[in-house]
């Protein structure tokens, strides 16, 4: 039963967005005195060290016996959390945030790790045997384990990275938690919109709220229990609260920067110089590039820094503005053609353990591709995380490459028994 | 054995990653295809469009040498949305401006327009730009474009030339071709020929980094247009006849017009009081060109095309060969100079249109003229007066008087010749006769007429019989382009023996004892000449048109002063002579007769001229 290959799908799509993405951070970071390949004081040169060194770790890992992960799973994420800590104290802070530790010219960014030392520990734990999900207890372990990296990762400022752990709802949707969280996930994110956006009419959304109350309990419900009512009029009056607190939240929680991604992103502010300068320009870019493209190095603003992260968050615009809309379309597809052959790989395993993980690769990735293309085509706020295996970047690159590659060998190695 | 109870669920995800993908396929859409504002946007702040502009034409005299040239100057260009963290003091200090001139400037080109590129400071000159250019680099949103500027060796024929100014809004709505800050033909040749002199822009578009520095040709290049060079002017102006005329004229008030009669090619047109044409150049211009346009002599009136003067008893050559050719006098005609009719000086009666014509006897022009006007065809003096006028209207057309002749220069007057419709107006339908209009006949009355409509009759004369249309420029551009219409004879078709008369006439004027224009005498040119003496509101004004020499001209001149006490002998005359003297010798022999008329001011005291500032 062990005699599987290796998922060549995956590796050939994940050379595909390797490929394309060196190309581009070529393209964006082309300078004609330093147009050679191999020049390694540039970012494209540097890239393709990283790629190398990205394939020696999965040959490294497809070597690996890949029951180790599992049971190191434990040690490898307390191992992360310790790294987390300490980044907190002697980070160097890049950009706003606190997440690089400097091992001299090299910059190493933990919190790039934390991700799939999450995942295995979370896998190791949901796939504990006799486990019964309906305890609080163990929901409260499974959440703690994704909230104590997030928070780690919050208190360094890179919010974006912490968004990132929620993507670990979907695996555990997938197990068989509640879909509520989801629902009731995406229903809070709608009302906080709204919020925002109608300031002056919450009691509008309230007046709402409550005639869909009313309607579902008068008109949709055949039996009505006590049971019923109360679910009903408690769900209202949470989201109301939610609703009239949604200012001081914002207000309170998030940073001033946020504020003003989150207010020009809703359009309340204009603003194209300051806060909406990157999105503004990276639409510009995108735009710009049309059904076809300018060709490749003939981006007009991609080549003369309009857009700024332009090789790392802001890569897509390259392939937007170079190679119009047939290129980023293709890119989409890949990506959505990568995740859907890792859901197919999940389910075609026999431990929880690496379904889960499948699951959670998965999550990872969308969660960074959504975040990513969402923010550059200005469909949501601003927040710095990179285009898996595409943006430049040695941390993340490396990253990806071992959370995905540790879910391949456990593939390739499913027949065997933990 | 994993639990599997959960498998659909697998689906809600799919569809999860699948949905998220098509959304941002469909706003790619939107972005790249259904909206094309990004491609404008990313090319207005990615390419600039640096016109190069073409090298004006330059114009020559007709023996080759230079009127005018051009020199390089710089015109420092902004784009204000462009602009960013600049030192403006030291900005302020580096251009020598101050702080509120700076920000009128950028205020006016922010007005314009925040993303385009406009002038904020122009005609900057290369040593002026030289100091500075090492810093430009510093000054985020602004860069020098190079222009040209006119240049004027020697301060000659300005309004022949004319000058060049900035569009205005009217010219920019009339031609696609000018954009705000280009330069135009303002007057003159320079107006004329602008669509010769002005050339084809060329195009460079230049792709700018965000810190708006240039990176490097867009497309390397495959866009761009390149300038081709405006077309020169071959012009038929002999340049030191031309400062001759000038200098003559320099404390007069008139003109003087030389023509060569075989070809109607202009050899000199002065018209005083005139302006140094460097005066209308560069960033003095402005202030220069309002002092000039509220100088009470008028510097920017050319009169040799635009004045209309009574013509005075050069109109009677023109009357004498209308009548001969009419048949309503013979050559040996005589009248007796009866000066109860209409004034004149004291001679003897004329004994043939020769004597009358070296004597210019008024009776005798009075009598010509009534044959001419009153042919016996209608009973009635008022019927038969209209009729003798339409055809007197028509030999007068035939002389080039009363239409606008079709030279290569703008603001053409066609003075008038009265006509039927005109006395109507006047007087009313048959309440007038000859004895109403009989000035005419002697150039006065309502005749009016254009110096080089004079030079011109001195052209047929001299050609004995046809003329020419004058003009300035011979050929122009690279291929050598000719007007044909200045090389279509137009004849007035007079029998060339009546115009010999004429000759012999106006040769008797400067030769023979009773002759008008004695003075006007230059030994061994046989100059042919007449005088006249046209009457106004203030002093007389004293005209002489000329040809020389007398069989084959090379030269024929018209000189109007204005306001010269004496009549056509004593000035206008004379100062003939010396221009014709001039063309003919290359010199002037007669040095202490031209000191005394280039020294002389026939006129009252002229309004001088305010001060004008000098081009820097």
């Amino acid at each position: 039963m062990n005699e599987n290959k290796i998922d060549w799908v995956t590796i050939l799509l994940y050379v595909i967005i390797l490929a394309f993405g060196w190309l581009n951070i070529y393209a964006a970071c082309y300078d004609e005195t330093h147009a050679a390949v191999f020049d390694f004081s540039t970012k494209h040169g540097k890239q393709l060290i990283w790629i190398a060194v990205s394939f020696v770790i999965a040959f490294v890992i497809a070597l690996t016996d890949s029951r180790v992960f599992s049971s190191m799973a434990y040690l490898i994420y307390l191992f992360v959390l310790v790294l987390l800590v300490i980044t907190l104290f002697v980070a160097s802070v890049t950009k706003g945030g606190q997440s690089w530790i400097d091992f001299g010219s090299f910059k190493f960014q933990p919190s790039e790790f934390a991700k799939f030392a999450t995942a295995l520990a979370l896998a190791k734990y949901m796939s504990t045997p006799d486990l019964d999900y309906n305890l609080l207890r163990t929901k409260m372990i499974a959440f703690s384990i994704i909230l104590v990296s997030a928070l780690l990762i919050l208190l360094q400022h890179d919010t974006g990275s912490a968004l990132v752990f929620a993507g670990f709802l979907l695996p555990m949707f997938r197990e068989g938690m509640s879909a509520k969280i989801l629902l009731f996930g995406l229903i809070a994110a709608v009302l906080f919109v709204l919020a925002l956006l109608l300031d002056q009419y919450i009691y509008v959304i309230i007046g709402v709220l409550a005639a869909i109350t009313l309607f579902y309990l008068f008109v949709w419900l055949n039996k009505r229990t006590r049971k019923h009512y109360m679910w009903a009029i408690g769900l209202f009056l949470a989201a109301s609260l939610f609703t009239m607190s949604v200012d001081i939240l914002f207000e309170k929680v998030l940073e001033p920067h946020q504020r003003d991604r989150i207010y020009v992103l809703l359009g309340k502010t204009e603003d194209t110089h300051k806060t909406g300068y990157n999105v503004h320009q990276s639409k510009i870019a995108i735009g710009s590039g049309e059904l076809t493209g300018k060709g490749f190095l003939g981006g007009t603003i991609t080549k003369a820094d309009f857009v700024p992260e332009q090789e790392t968050d802001f890569i897509f615009c390259t392939v937007g503005e170079e190679w119009g809309f047939v290129g980023a379309t293709v890119v989409i597809v890949v990506y959505i053609c990568l995740l859907l052959r890792l859901v197919k790989l999940a389910e075609r395993q026999y431990s929880r353990f690496s379904r889960f993980y499948g699951y959670s690769v998965a999550s990872i990735l969308f969660v960074h591709v959504c975040i990513n293309i969402g923010m550059v085509l200005g469909l949501l706020p601003v927040i710095g995380i990179p285009l898996p295996f595409f943006s430049y970047g040695g941390s993340s690159l490396m990253a990806f490459t071992i959370l995905l590659f540790i879910f391949l060998r456990q593939d390739q190695e499913r027949g065997k028994t933990i | 054995m994993a639990s599997n109870q959960y498998q659909e669920r697998s689906t809600v995800i799919r569809i999860i990653f699948i949905t998220i993908g098509v959304i941002f396929i469909v706003r790619l859409a939107f972005l790249q295809i259904f909206d094309s504002k990004y491609r404008d946007l990313a090319d207005q702040q990615a390419l600039r469009n640096v016109t190069q502009y073409p090298a004006r034409g330059l114009i020559y005299d007709r023996n080759g040498d230079l009127l005018v040239y051009n020199e390089a100057v710089y015109d420092l260009m902004v784009i204000p949305r462009m602009v960013k963290n600049l030192d403006t003091a030291f900005f302020c200090k580096t251009m020598g401006i101050s702080l509120d001139d700076f920000n009128s400037r950028m205020d006016k080109a922010r007005h314009y327009s925040p993303y385009s590129a406009s002038i904020f400071m122009k005609q900057i000159s290369k040593e002026e730009y030289g100091s500075w250019q090492n810093q430009l680099y510093k000054f985020h949103g602004f860069y020098v474009q190079q222009r040209t500027l006119r240049v004027y060796d020697k301060p000659i024929a300005a309004h022949v030339l004319g000058y060049v100014g900035e569009v205005d809004d009217r010219d920019i709505a009339a031609d696609s071709y000018y954009h705000q800050g280009d330069y135009i033909g303002k007057s003159g040749l320079e107006q004329s020929y602008e669509t010769v002199l002005r050339g084809i822009k060329g195009k460079k578009i230049m792709h700018v980094d965000v810190h708006n520095r240039e990176i490097g040709p867009y497309r390397n290049g495959a866009n761009d247009t390149t300038a081709v060079e405006g077309g020169n002017l071959y012009t038929t102006i002999d340049a030191k006849l031309q400062e001759y005329a000038e200098d003559l004229m320099a404390n007069k008030r008139g003109c003087i017009v030389a023509i060569e009669p075989s070809t109607g090619e202009i050899l000199a047109m002065a018209s005083a009081p005139s302006y140094d044409p460097n005066l209308l150049v560069g960033r003095v211009r402005g202030e220069n060109y309002l002092t000039l346009l509220q100088d009470i002599s008028k510097p920017l009136f050319n009169r040799a095309l635009q004045a209309q003067y009574p013509p005075g008893s050069i109109f009677k050559v023109a009357q004498a060969m209308t009548a001969l050719n009419l048949g309503v006098i013979s050559p040996s005609q005589g009248f007796p100079c009866d000066k109860s009719l209409v004034g004149c000086h004291n001679h003897p009666s004329a004994r043939s249109v020769q004597e009358a014509i070296k004597m210019s006897c008024n009776p005798y022009f009075y009598y010509t003229y009534r044959r001419i006007i009153q042919q016996g065809k209608f009973k009635s003096i008022y019927k038969d007066s209209p009729y003798g006028l339409n055809v007197w209207n028509d030999y007068m057309h035939r002389f080039g008087f009363g239409i606008r002749l079709p030279i290569d220069l703008p603001n053409v007057k066609e003075g008038r010749i009265p006509d039927t419709a005109y006395y109507n107006k006047k007087y009313g339908s048959g309440k007038w006769a000859f004895s109403t209009i009989y000035s005419n006949s002697i150039g006065q009355g309502e005749v009016e007429v254009v110096p080089i409509q004079m030079a011109n009759l001195a052209c047929i004369v001299a050609n004995r019989g046809y003329y020419y249309t004058p003009h300035i420029v011979r050929y122009y551009g690279p291929d050598s382009t000719r007007n044909e219409e200045f090389y279509t004879k137009h004849e007035t078709g007079i029998n060339p023996s009546y115009f010999e008369i004429a000759a012999k006439g106006m040769y008797d004027v400067v030769h023979v004892g009773g002759g008008t224009a004695r003075r006007a005498n230059i030994p061994d040119i046989d100059i042919c000449g007449k005088t006249g003496t046209a009457q106004n509101s203030g002093d007389d004004h004293s005209v002489f048109i000329a040809f020389a020499p007398k069989d084959n001209p090379k030269i024929a001149v018209a000189v109007y002063v204005e306001n010269a006490r004496g009549g056509g002998g004593y000035w206008a005359a004379p100062i003939a002579s010396l221009v014709i003297e001039k063309y003919i010798r290359g010199e002037v022999t007669r040095t202490d007769f031209e000191k005394m008329y280039h020294d002389a001011t026939p006129c009252q005291k002229l309004p001088l001229p305010k001060k004008t500032k000098t081009k820097k």
